[in-house]
Parts: structure tokens; sequence; C-alpha cells
């Protein structure tokens, strides 16, 4: 491991969080912080992950996709961020894909994900 | 004046900040840094010391430079590099330097070698413009278009920016901001980027163009058994010499 990974890894432990094992297409709520003026408070985005980007470190990150008063709005969140309060998983979904960018041009039926109803973590997670 | 430090880049990653500030950093690493001479106003007109980094195989130092080393009992540096200093910041001879020589928050310049572009059009180079896309320009997209007048001056003027070897210089970069510095395994993280590649060597020094903040170790923070809990108060017997 070279110092870098080194150093990340050392910050991950340090950051102490709690990430769970989710993956593209799983339906994902974050609890993001959100400061107005002196207090804070979170704030949950709710939607599809399209997309996990940077692997195992530091500067790894995710991409929600929601349909949000009928357009589609996408959030990219770093994974380590100290703005998350919280990321669960709501429903897991089936893809053969990693990257699910071809849901952009969809809607509808047609953008559904089927549910994976007997999910299995993989056993190195 | 105080002296700087020769430090190798090993790269760049980011740090999460409690109240969720992300900082890009770059890590520096401070490879078995110490003082191999100095130089005194009666010896040679001017102070400065020479400090020394990184290992060198014996057997790939050259003859005269073995002795150098020798003179100063130090193992053989691969990187050599010196630092003007006012004359009560001399540092001992064998001296090493610590990363806390830089206070977290402080302001530095820092010097390397940047990557190499080879010959470059004038658009990369100078941040030129380029012709346009359509409206009858043909093949030259990106060139520079003129570059002067007419019959008078009938020169082109000598500094015209033009295309040429671009990179490969010494750069630069004022005022970065120390973040965090791990005086363990020698690293200081500085905020943003910094000249040179991976693996290159570069020289942290004070910033000239902001006040030296209250606690910065004189003459130098340097590693020492004794001194480990104190390192400003160390090394004074440097400055009579």
């Amino acid at each position: 491991m070279n110092l870098i990974a080194q150093l990340e890894a050392e910050q991950i432990a340090a950051l102490g969080k709690t990430i769970p094992d989710f993956k593209a297409g799983d339906t994902i709520r974050v609890g993001y912080k959100v400061t107005e003026g002196s207090r804070t408070r979170v704030q949950a985005y709710e939607g599809v992950c399209i997309s996990r980007n940077g692997g195992k470190g530091i500067g790894a990150s995710f991409t929600v996709r929601k349909i949000s008063f009928g357009e589609g709005v996408e959030r990219v969140f770093p994974l380590y961020s100290t703005n998350i309060d919280s990321i669960e998983v709501v429903r897991r979904g089936r893809v053969r894909r990693a990257k699910l960018y071809y849901l952009r041009a969809r809607r509808g039926k047609s953008a559904r994900i089927a549910e994976d109803a007997n999910y299995k973590p993989k056993s190195d997670a | 004046m105080r002296s700087g430090v020769i430090a190798k880049k090993v790269g760049m990653t980011r740090l999460f900040m409690e109240d969720g500030r992300q900082i890009p950093v770059t890590v520096l690493q401070l490879d078995n840094l110490q003082v191999v001479a100095q130089r005194t106003a009666d010896k040679d007109g001017y102070t400065a010391v020479q400090l020394g980094a990184g290992a060198a195989k014996a057997k790939n130092v050259s003859q005269p430079m073995r002795g150098h080393f020798a003179k100063a009992q130090v193992a053989p540096k691969r990187k050599l590099a010196e630092f003007r200093v006012s004359p009560e910041n001399l540092i001992d001879i064998g001296a090493e330097i610590s990363a806390e020589h830089f206070l977290e928050g402080q302001k530095v310049d820092v010097s390397g070698t940047s990557i190499g572009k080879g010959f470059a059009g004038a658009m990369k180079r100078h941040n030129f413009g380029g012709l346009r896309a359509s409206h009858g320009v043909s093949i030259s997209h990106r060139s520079h278009g003129s570059t002067g007048q007419c019959q008078d001056p009938g020169k082109v003027f000598k500094g015209k920016k033009m295309a040429g070897h671009m990179g490969a210089a010494r750069v630069t970069t004022q005022n970065l901001e120390v973040v965090k510095t791990d005086a363990d395994r020698g690293l200081i993280m500085i905020k943003g980027a910094v000249p040179g590649s991976k693996g290159g060597w570069v020289t942290i020094k004070d910033a000239v163009k902001k006040k030296l903040p209250d606690g910065v170790p004189f003459p130098a923070a340097v590693k020492a058994a004794a001194a480990s809990e104190a390192p400003a108060e160390a090394p004074v017997e440097g400055a009579e010499e």
C-alpha cells in the first residue's frame, strides 16, 4: 500500500463512518446536513443510486437520481463527506450494469428497476 | 530569514473537515533531511545552509561529493539545495529537520520543476483563443494568428508569445497554506497543487509576501532525542558559527 492509500485508509478509519452496503440500482435515503444561518438540520434525499465512483479511496462518491415535481434531479455525494448524516438502503434493485445512465432517457414504466428479493451481500464486504 | 526545507512530492488527496468542508491537499514528505554544509560570511561572503534529502547509493556518488558528505558525517544524499539564512539562523551540520518546521495554517512558497509539456502551441502555452471554427478558417483553428503590424516596423517584436517549449521549468507557487504536519512520518500537507510530478523534489520556504506567524521554530525544527518536545530551543549552538 502506498503512502497516499495509507493516509486515506487512516482518515476513513478516523472519520468512523458506517457506510451501508449499497450499489447502483438500490434506492437509498441520504440524510444531508444543511446549515441555514446558524442552525443545522438534516435534509433527506431519497432516490435511485445510479453510479458509484472512486472505489475504496477517500474521494469516492455516489450519484442519486430522483424525479422531483416531474423533473429529473441528480445529486453527487462524496461518500465520506462529513455533511452526510446517514445513508440507508430503502430497496434493493436488480440491475445488470454498474452505471445506470440509461435511466436518464427513460420515464415512467420503463424507468422502473426490479426489486432484488433475495439479496445476499458479498462475503468480502 | 529562516531556512526552508527540501521535500518529495508524494501525491494528492483530500481532507474532510468537521464543518463539512473538503480541502484538496498535496502530501509532501521530508526524507532524511539533514544539514550538509554551512556558508558563512567570512568564508563565502554570505550565510546559508546547504540541506540534503533522500538517500543515494555510495557507489553512484562521485568521489568529490563522497568527501563532501563525509566531512559533514552524513549519509550520501540524493538532492542538495542551499537556503539563504540570516547569520543567527544557521543550523548545525548534521542536524535533521522535522516537519514541525512549519506551523499549521502558515503560508509557504513552494518551488519545483513543472511537468514538461514539450513543444506546445500558443493556445496551450499562452492561453490564446485560437481562430474560429468556421467562417472561412482553414486548417489553422489552433494557430496564434497575426504576429505584428506591417512594413513599419517590419519585424516581429522580441518576446512575442508564440508556440514553443513549455513546462519542465522552475515554478514557484506562492502563499500556499500548510493544512497539517505529521512529524513522525515527516509529512507536510499543503492546500492545493504544487509544481512538478509525483516523486519530484520541491523546496518549501516561508511565504515572502506574508508575515511569519508567531511560534515558528527558530532557527529550525530539529529532530533530536533530547529536544523532542521543545524543538525550538535545541539548536542554539549553531548561531555562533
